[in-house]
Formats: C-alpha cells, structure tokens, sequence
C-alpha cells in the first residue's frame, strides 16, 4: 500500500484540477494578453480562476495577484511594503517559527539597513499578543505573522493581531502593514481577509491540490507596495510575465473545490488525524503531540516518539510505502533540528524523534490503520535495538 | 537519497543484540549528533567469533552499525583490526558525504571493544 501522509509538502494535483488545466496546453494557446480571440479566451481563463481565488478568502479579484507560488508572495509581500515604505519606518516584525521565504527576505532586508524583531513562540507555538504589541514602536512598518504553521499547524491569533493592527492605524500609525502566509491554511482552514484584518496574505495552488509553480498574493485594494520582479505590464502592472495560463485556471478550480464544503472536509480530515493520534497513543508508549492541540489545523499532526531518530522512522516507514517528514537531520555530525521545534523550547531528545504526518481530502480509514500497523512494528523494532532498548521498553518517556 | 543496502539494513538490521559475557564492549556517541552504537564481540584465539550491535541514530548510523558486524564476525584478529571507515561504505554502497561520520562512528565502536578485550593499545 502507498500512504501520502505529507501534504504540507506538497499535494496531490486533483483530477479536476489536471482537467481544467489540459485545454489551456495546446488548445487554448494564446497569451492573455493578447488582443484577438486566442488571447481573449486565455484572458476570461485568467479571470475566471481570479474570481474564485477571491470569494476562497472573500477577497475582491482586484485584489488578486497571481505568481509563482508561496516563495515569491512572501518575498513580494515583505520586500515590496519594506521598499514602499521605507522612508515611513525602518522596522519589521515577524516570529521564530516562520516558512524561510519569510525569515530569509527579512535577514536580506536586515543587511540593508532594517531593524527586525524576531518575536518568540510559547510551547504551544503561539505568538504572544503581549509581545507583539510592546515590539511595535514608531517606525514598525510591517507585521509579518503565519497564519498556519507548516510544521505544527499552529494556528496564531491572526484575527487579534489584526485588530491590533487597526488599533494602532486608528492611533495614527497609518504605515503599519500586517501580512500573512497563509500557505499551509488556504483549504484547510476557513481563510476571510476581513475578518482576519490583513493587508496582505501569501498562498499557493500545489498545497490545496491545484498545481506547482503557481500562487498569489492578496494586497488588500489602497495597500501600495514596491514591485518585484520588473517587465510588462501584466497583473495590472504588479507582477510583470506571461500569466501561467493552465496554472492559474488549475489554482481557480482548486479554490473552487477547496471552497466547496470546505466544513465536511475539516471534520472528515480531523477525524482521520484523532484516529491516528489516538491510535499511535494507544499502542505506543513514549509519544508526545507537538504544537498546539486546541489551535492547529485538522490535517496536521506533529508527534515525538521517545527513543528513536525520526529519520531513521522516516525511512522505516517509506520502506513501507509511507510517506512522512521529520524536523529532524544530522548532516556532518552536527543536528540540524527544525526552527520551529526549537522554538517551541523542545528538548533535542524531542526534536530527534519528531514526524510530521500531513493528510489530505484523499486519505482514507484504511491508509491510517495501515499507517498505525507499521508505526507499532517499527519504533518498538528501532526501540529494541537502541542501546537504551531496556529503559525505553520499561519507561519510554522524553 | 540512501543506497539499497542502507535501505535494506534499516528494515532488516543484522546481529542485534548484546552478546552476555563479551571479551570486549565499544559503546561510543557522537556528542554533537548524540547518535550511538553499542558493539560487543566474541574472541576466540585468534578469530573474532560472533558480535552483537545495538544503534539509535540515523538510518547510516543503524546500516553502519549491522555491517560493521558483518564485516568482523568470522575474521582472524589480525583482519579485523584492519577494518576501515571505506570498508563499513563499501558494504553499504554508498554515503551521503554527510553522513560519512556515521561509518566512522562504527569503526570507533570497533576499536573501542577491541581495547577493551585488551587487542589494541588505546
């Protein structure tokens, strides 16, 4: 049996999704910016896709620029308020557990001449209100917090935060920008840019079973921001290239599926990750669930399982057929553990034997018993052959 | 990412265990990675008679930690000092280059139980 259990990585494109998208290869081959009748069904392709992105995130489709994907929003977002607002502020203020197309563009813009703030996480990942509010001073400029956190599902206090952005614009700090990257939420999740109070949100089409290569940023409408990538005049003269056609009408029919009982999925999704949970507990002694379990995602789950290496889990388990990840690696010696597990204060013990496992609308009962069979064989095999095999088989605990 | 024969240890490790009354026991940790191999061998005149492993660590880690066994039970002393990281990879096909350490750690398992059988100078 085949498992996919590793959908925050990547989704499986849908079948309708791959149908939506065939046309658009070698029948409808014209640019969407063309005028004659080839460019024009492109073009209704383009903005059709945009509307039902939009009303995914109640968003107006003006307010829709479609790119790459999660990588180039994020860096769009950050670099683009950054450089718009430059002579506003100086000061960026994101978290410790953010993607790396987030703390990454905010190192590249701290090494030219921006202040960023780092905020911490509590055990639970959570961002502190508290915190963020006391970081914010005069030249704050942009709020980057995650929605969803790609490795937990953590979700934090967007909507809070988002009032407290609106609080301090009523204050007079009219510069103040607040993004997300919502890449891991967009489907899985309820996502509403008003009621979240974001000015700009990150996601992309191949983590909701649309394609790779493709994503968008919301900018909510008035929000300016500096451009990125410099050319023609394309997405209304934001992000300049030719539209990926068959990409963006695939992401519009995979908003359109996410969109459509999105509530019926949430609970068939969480209800496989409790049987999992509750049967890897059962039958397992020693295991502990990362993150937080009240305000996470339902297709994620993060667990550490006490006296075994998680890569050594990985491979186990792929030999099986079962695909996971793990915040953990050892490369030359040295442990290179997940940021995020880090931040949340884990002890390396923890973090060693940590997986991810990430479901989709596609799992089924029988993948998850299947699952739950080879993970008993395997870490009470990976325990037994520890040179800590006896105290783990008597009291296997962190 | 990793060789048949990494995969094909992890599944089916070879020679685990912990011998009862070893001649020697190498029981060694990489104190940055924390990963550890536990190696005890069986002398008997001058051939190394049987060994057990026991590994936490990495998928290298437990593949190094089965071949080293291989490569040493049945062998005169005299061969098994011989033994290096390049045989531990051999046996395995091949290593990620960061992961050679891993072999490492099984050598030094190696030279550990045979100080302290007394086979090496330390």
């Amino acid at each position: 049996m085949r498992v996919y259990l590793d959908n925050s990585a990547t989704t499986a494109t849908a079948p309708e999704v791959v149908a939506a998208m065939l046309p658009f290869f070698s029948e409808e081959i014209g640019n969407a910016q063309s005028v004659h009748s080839f460019g024009q069904r492109a073009r209704a392709a383009v903005e059709k896709a945009r509307r039902a992105l939009a009303a995914l995130i109640n968003a107006a489709p003006g307010e829709i620029i479609f790119l790459s994907g999660g990588t180039e929003a994020d860096n769009f977002a950050i670099r683009g308020v950054a450089e718009a607002h430059r002579d506003k502020g100086r000061h960026i203020i994101t978290s410790e557990i953010e993607h790396p197309a987030v703390l990454a563009t905010c190192e590249a813009l701290a090494a030219s001449g921006f202040r960023v703030t780092y905020l911490p996480v509590s055990s639970e990942g959570l961002v502190s209100l508290d915190r963020l509010r006391a970081a914010v001073s005069d030249d704050t400029i942009l709020i980057s917090i995650m929605h969803a956190n790609n490795e937990t599902g953590t979700i934090q206090p967007v909507e809070e935060i988002g009032r407290l952005v609106a609080q301090a614009r009523e204050r007079g700090q009219k510069h103040l920008h607040f993004h997300t990257d919502a890449v891991q939420s967009v489907g899985k999740t309820p996502v509403d840019v008003k009621r979240l109070g974001v000015d700009l949100l990150s996601l992309s089409g191949h983590k909701l079973h649309g394609p790779k290569g493709i994503g968008a940023l919301y900018l909510r409408k008035g929000v300016r921001i500096s451009k990125l990538i410099y050319g023609g005049h394309h997405e209304r003269d934001r992000r300049a290239g030719t539209e990926n056609v068959p990409a963006i009408a695939g992401l519009g029919r995979a908003a359109e599926m996410a969109r459509n009982g999105l509530q019926e999925q949430i609970l068939r999704i969480a209800h496989l990750r409790d049987r999992l949970e509750r049967g890897v507990i059962e039958r397992l002694p020693g295991v502990i669930i990362n993150g937080s379990i009240e305000h996470r995602l339902p297709n994620i789950s993060n667990l550490s399982f006490s006296g075994v290496d998680g890569e050594s889990l990985l491979i186990a388990l792929d030999l099986k057929g079962i695909a996971v990840s793990t915040g953990s690696a050892c490369a030359s010696g040295s442990l290179e553990p997940s940021h995020v597990l880090q931040a949340l204060g884990l002890a390396r013990e923890r973090v060693r034997g940590s997986l991810r496992f990430s479901l989709s609308r596609y799992n089924t009962t029988e993948e998850i018993d299947y699952t739950l069979d080879a993970l008993e064989e395997i870490v009470t095999r990976l325990r037994a052959m520890s040179p800590e095999g006896e105290r783990l088989q008597a009291e296997p605990s962190f | 990412m990793y060789s048949p024969q990494v995969a094909e240890r992890i599944a089916n490790p070879r020679n685990v265990g912990e011998l009862i009354s070893p001649s020697g026991t190498g029981d060694v940790t990489n104190q940055v990675c924390l990963d550890r191999i536990k190696l005890t061998i069986q002398i008997e005149g001058d051939r190394l008679t049987d060994a057990r492993v026991q590994a936490l660590g990495c998928p290298p880690t437990i593949a190094a930690a089965s071949a080293i066994t291989e490569l040493i039970i049945g062998q005169v002393i005299s061969d098994v000092c011989r033994v290096n990281r390049q045989d531990v990879i051999s046996t395995l096909g091949r290593l990620p280059p960061a992961k050679l350490h891993c072999a490492a750690l099984a050598i030094e398992a190696l030279r550990a139980a045979l100080e302290d059988a007394g086979l090496l100078e330390s």
